[in-house]
């Protein structure tokens, strides 16, 4: 008799738990209509065309297509790695983009820190506003204005340097190749400096005051402040972001370069994305360009990876 | 007693020197970040003529609305102007609600899909298949030459859908449970109760679709650049931009403006200039307004990176 109940009742437990499984799978139908387009849309923009990596393995013709053209195994590798234009390419996209990445940091930190001993807040919303007006240019127009102060001719630059009395005739900035990664990365500078130091502003508030009070108990000045409360403070932030960038480290930008990179500069200028744009696009020869493409994403796959893993060893460190 | 009585005077002065110091270096910071772009607006109201001679800085000489009048007169630019503001419109909306709905999805905890779902969107973020192939899709796709290619490819950002799902994840779990209780489906749960609630973090991607479809010009360059009537602002101001580029790195200045026909009315650098204001004012009356949102999204975003 009570096993009976007892039967019964994990009989009506299985019905309830089946009952509750589909009204569970029910549920996830409207979830479903709500993301499968999506998926279908990233799947068409950016899996499908993954598809096309096999160019780089063919010699490529658009008339012939992928199933016709000539399979030539590694050749278009083979002719890059032994293209000197290719490695000029490279060092210019790792130097311009540890530069970026060097001048970046220290600009959007120090910004930061010394931002935070600004007592009036409203003056502090406007330095602020200010700062982040160049991030919302396209690259288009702060080049633009970039090529504006530095022209030769009533350029704000030359002009402010020859008043100085540091030159005596306007330098062609745009022009030498000694300048061109200089310009390219307080470009970025520029650009960015505001829009980076928010995260460090917002890490920055969050830190204990109790900590500057014991600082100040200790007979620390300002400057120990910063130093031994404020950067530690920030510290597991600058970790993480440092090492996100990291796996960027072969995006230098292509528009600056694109832009300004005219005669004599080019040398200097071109990176891996200019490279495929100008074997790829323009001379035509898209399984040279689309192998170029494949290094790149490769390298940018493996960077980011170990930078991920990186980060998450460090997570323990992390303030979020 | 005394001697910390100094201390705190000797204190006092450095504190006042710092301050002072350092405020002077913030008014620097706001003249670099302001002055080229102040420069720019006052050389576009400026006449054409009259700039060539040199010295414009902070305000106009010989006030002008001609740079002006000779844009909007141009059929070029007005189209471009035209394309920019409805595919800016287009892909603000469509990209916001894309975003707002997957991450709805992506936020629910009974979704029994949602690791692999997010995993399918974030790959998406470190892999990307290149120039050449994206190049060859879109042609496959019709979509060169076509307006369409202005709007689709950047439709759904994963980046946009893990801030969103960020924020409702950090929405309290009351809010659903008590709408499904009173027996509303996901879909009025997304539209009634959690989109309204989400109008911080939603400004804050409108902001930055709007800023990424204001901006570009790759794509009409790349998939466009053949057909005059599908031209945004940013591209015609690229095309300004190299052809002074390319007249001014050959030649010294001086030989360019000596040699040039100077017209009546307009030259390459004011029209430059007046198309550089045109082209960017709008994203800049904009941005102020949205400031607290996206100092928010900015550091939700850092969060889940």
């Amino acid at each position: 008799m009570e096993q009976k109940s007892v039967v019964l009742q994990t009989k009506t437990i299985q019905t309830n738990k089946r009952l509750k499984r589909v009204k569970e799978y029910k549920q996830q139908i409207p979830l479903f209509i709500m993301v499968i387009p999506c998926m279908i849309l990233t799947f068409i923009f950016c899996y499908y065309p993954l598809s096309g990596w096999i160019m780089a393995f063919q010699n490529f013709r658009p008339a012939k297509g992928y199933w016709h053209s000539k399979f030539v195994g590694f050749d278009q590798f083979t002719f890059m790695f032994n293209d000197p234009v290719f490695w000029r390419t490279f060092k210019n996209t790792i130097g311009m983009s540890i530069m970026n990445l060097v001048f970046g940091f220290v600009f959007a930190i120090g910004f930061a820190l010394l931002l935070n001993e600004i007592r009036s807040i409203g003056f502090k919303r406007v330095v602020q506003t200010a700062s982040y007006l160049p991030h919302f240019l396209s690259w288009v127009i702060v080049c633009s204005l970039i090529s504006n102060i530095l022209s030769t001719y009533d350029g704000t630059l030359n002009n402010l340097l020859m008043g100085l009395g540091l030159i005596d005739k306007p330098v062609l900035w745009l022009g030498e190749q000694k300048y061109f990664w200089w310009i390219v990365a307080f470009s970025h500078v520029w650009k960015e400096v505001g829009w980076n130091s928010i995260i460090y502003i917002a890490a920055m508030s969050s830190i204990d005051t109790e900590l500057y009070e014991a600082c100040e108990i200790d007979g620390g000045n300002r400057y120990r402040k910063m130093w031994h409360v404020t950067l530690p403070g920030i510290r597991p932030t600058i970790v993480v972001l440092l090492i996100m960038n990291l796996g960027w480290l072969l995006n230098a930008g292509f528009e600056v370069q694109y832009l300004f990179g005219r005669g004599l500069v080019m040398d200097v200028s071109e990176t891996i994305d200019i490279y495929v744009l100008k074997y790829g696009i323009t001379l035509g020869n898209y399984s040279l360009g689309t192998a170029a493409g494949i290094f790149k994403s490769v390298i940018s796959i493996a960077l980011v990876s170990i930078s991920n893993y990186i980060s998450g060893k460090l997570d323990e460190n992390s303030v979020f | 007693m005394k001697n910390s009585g100094l201390a705190t005077k000797g204190s006092k002065i450095e504190s006042f020197i710092f301050y002072t110091i350092n405020t002077i270096i913030m008014l620097a910071v706001i003249v670099v970040m302001i002055y080229p772009f102040w420069n720019t607006i006052v050389v576009s109201f400026n006449n054409a003529k009259d700039t060539l001679l040199g010295g414009i800085t902070f305000f106009p000489r010989v006030f002008s609305l001609y740079n002006y009048q000779t844009v909007f007169k141009n059929d070029l630019l007005v189209t471009g102007a035209v394309n920019s503001v409805t595919r800016t419109l287009l892909s603000t909306v469509l990209g916001v609600f894309i975003s707002a709905l997957v991450g709805y999805v992506l936020s629910r905890p009974e979704f029994l899909w949602r690791k692999f779902v997010t995993r399918y969107f974030l790959v998406t973020m470190y892999i990307s298949a290149g120039l050449i192939p994206n190049y060859f899709l879109m042609k496959d796709l019709n979509l060169i030459n076509n307006y369409f290619v202005y709007i689709l490819p950047g439709l759904v950002s994963v980046f946009n859908i893990i801030i969103v799902r960020s924020y409702m994840q950090s929405l309290p779990a009351s809010l659903f449970e008590a709408s499904y209780i009173d027996g509303a489906g996901h879909f009025r749960c997304f539209i009634q109760i959690i989109l309204p609630c989400c109008k911080p973090v939603l400004a804050t991607v409108a902001l930055w679709c709007a800023v990424g479809a204001w901006n570009s010009w790759f794509d009409t360059f790349i998939y466009a650049s053949s057909k005059e009537s599908l031209t945004t602002l940013q591209y015609e101001m690229m095309k300004l931009l190299s052809s002074s580029m390319n007249s001014g790195a050959n030649q010294s200045a001086s030989s360019i403006y000596g040699n040039r026909p100077v017209t009546d009315s307009v030259t390459p650098v004011s029209m430059q200039a007046a198309v550089t204001v045109v082209a960017s004012v709008p994203i800049l009356l904009v941005y102020p307004f949205l400031q607290k949102y996206f100092v928010k999204g900015v550091t939700i975003g850092a969060v889940k990176g």
